[in-house]
């Protein structure tokens, strides 16, 4: 995800010169190095300090550029929240805030670096928006969405690397605001988002053959969430999952109240991270075990429900 | 309540200019009792040298931000003076029909930036500063920050990061009235100062003067060497003009009562309330 955004974000900024790249000491993966080197002015590194980045690229979106404020999720989000709650959003200014390794794919190198509240959070401020890409397909239509959006502030949510391809046979392209089917069932529907849809899809392959009819949807962007869609899709299956690579209070909670403000109340079940920190390093799918988050787990408690 | 103000006319002596811009805060303080009147004081001097005299009318225009939120009753009165506020503007001034708060707003005509929180305005107006430099545009921008504000981390990021940018565009001046919300400054943290030196060893041009001397502010304002950004300390005295409010930290968010108010009107020239 990282180096798609990085090869997307060159590909438009070779084109628009008001689009601008703030990081904040993170290494310039793949062509974002390039975009430096070409274009030395457009791209500024405050260094360890985060704050100024986001002051930095409200100020800059205020004159008229269009900066992305780029780097590890919970230095992108957390760090600077008062400025990205009044510089960003109280302002409303069209400022991309990216945040890499969201959720916990920073495994190895421990809660400080786990963005596990990082939707959450974001989900909860008004104005801004909450884009998480299933995949490099997806985080390359967001970063052309977010480079010429004018509305207001954005938190992208990426993965780091390695990320498969999942949406390459989906027939719509991305939409702003709109959930995504990627497997069509008729009984159960896993509702995610971002990295873990591989492990989602890998819990409805196994339902599948197990004889539960099992949809897979994916909700790239949090914020606003596409309420008819997710009332659709609660109303056209039996139960409703949501796995998602964050505490307990973002997706799940939201469908969860949808579901009882509907009359659907008592179909969803909600598999998240824990809502605590855990001291564990390894890889990511390690870690996610350790949050419980595990195809077998969710498997077995879905199997209970189907 | 009166849909007026007093009708002080603009004046060309900028002693009694500022005795005006006075006397109109302290006029809406019988309207509406939440505002700073104290720290709006202390910085009027400086921001009328600013907004009045070093600021670019032509196109495309200076910026003036006000990273010291709470001192923006002297920034709406110049602004209403200018005809970019209006009078009802002032007169509306914290109330549901109006459009003024007790912290300036971004999208209010004349307001660079939504403060109020300290610690935000530098960094904004770095961006600001650095935009217009990539434009390849003129504009200059002005930030005034208080001395309470060079307390936030924040506010150093922003100048280590005006410095590294080399932002000649960019020209500060901290209100320096040695009080924060709660205590004298430099009795309550002295390892703040000196002041004017930390911005030098972060690489600053700067210049140190009297805040509520007009010659002496445009000559430390003038001192920028054109080639980094540059910073105005500026001594101050918090509710300069008022003598019962001068250096009395009650004076922070308080009105004066209509005996006060009468008094403090008669100290700034003018004995009809």
């Amino acid at each position: 995800m990282r180096n798609r955004f990085a090869e997307t974000f060159y590909e438009i900024a070779k084109r628009d010169d008001r689009q601008c790249m703030i990081v904040a000491d993170i290494s310039p993966a793949g062509s974002m190095a390039k975009f430096r080197d070409e274009y030395p002015r457009r791209f500024v590194n405050t260094g360890v300090a985060e704050q100024v980045m986001i002051g930095l690229a409200a100020g800059m979106s205020q004159r008229g550029l269009r900066p992305f404020a780029y780097t590890i999720a919970t230095f992108a989000l957390y760090r600077p929240f008062e400025m990205i709650r009044d510089d960003l959003c109280y302002q409303n200014l069209p400022v991309t805030v990216v945040g890499i390794g969201g959720g916990v794919s920073y495994s190895t190198l421990g809660a400080t670096h786990h963005a596990q509240e990082d939707v959450a959070i974001a989900m909860s401020v008004p104005n801004l928006r909450v884009l998480a890409p299933t995949d490099p397909l997806e985080v390359e239509a967001m970063t052309r969405w977010c480079a010429t959006q004018e509305d207001g502030p954005v938190y992208l949510r990426l993965g780091k690397a390695g990320e498969p391809d999942l949406t390459a046979d989906l027939e719509e392209p991305w939409k702003f605001g709109k959930v995504r089917t990627l497997r069509r069932g008729s009984s159960h529907c896993i509702v995610t988002y971002g990295v873990i849809t591989k492990l989602a899809l890998a819990v409805a392959q196994a339902l599948e053959s197990r004889g539960c009819s099992t949809s897979v949807v994916t909700v790239p962007t949090l914020r606003p969430l596409d309420r008819t869609g997710l009332i659709d899709i609660l109303s056209s299956h039996s139960s409703v999952s949501v796995v998602e690579e964050c505490v307990s209070r973002a997706l799940g909670i939201e469908v969860e109240a949808m579901a009882h403000r509907a009359g659907l109340a008592g179909k969803v079940s909600k598999f998240s991270l824990k809502d605590e920190f855990i001291h564990c390093y390894g890889a990511h799918d390690e870690i996610l075990a350790a949050h419980g988050l595990t195809v077998e787990r969710i498997l077995a408690e879905l199997l209970e429900i189907v | 309540m009166p849909r007026r103000l007093s009708t002080d006319s603009p004046t060309p002596n900028p002693e009694e200019r500022c005795r005006a811009y006075r006397r109109r805060i302290l006029e809406i303080s019988q309207q509406v009792t939440a505002l700073h009147i104290a720290p709006a004081f202390s910085c009027t001097e400086i921001v009328d040298v600013v907004m009045n005299e070093f600021m670019s009318e032509a196109e495309p225009q200076d910026v003036f931000l006000m990273s010291k939120g709470h001192g923006c009753m002297i920034l709406y009165v110049i602004l209403a003076e200018r005809g970019i506020l209006s009078v009802d503007d002032l007169v509306d001034y914290c109330t549901p029909r109006g459009r003024l708060g007790a912290h300036p707003d971004f999208g209010v005509p004349g307001i660079a930036a939504s403060t109020g929180s300290l610690g935000h305005g530098l960094s904004i107006a770095a961006g600001q500063a650095y935009a217009e430099r990539l434009k390849g545009s003129t504009v200059r921008v002005f930030c005034v920050v208080s001395d309470g504000e060079l307390q936030e981390g924040s506010t150093w990021e922003a100048v280590m990061t005006a410095s590294n940018l080399a932002l000649a565009n960019l020209v500060v001046i901290v209100d320096n009235n040695d009080f924060s919300g709660l205590e004298r400054m430099s009795t309550g943290h002295p390892a703040m100062y000196p002041i004017t030196e930390k911005f030098a060893a972060f690489g600053w041009s700067v210049s140190e003067c009297d805040g509520h001397d007009h010659q002496k502010l445009r000559r430390a304002l003038g001192a920028a060497d054109g080639r980094r950004p540059h910073v105005v300390v500026a001594s101050t005295v918090k509710g300069r003009g008022v003598s019962y409010m001068e250096n009395e930290n009650l004076w922070h968010y308080r009105s004066p009562n209509a005996a006060e108010f009468r008094q403090a009107l008669t100290e700034l020239g003018n004995p009809q309330p």
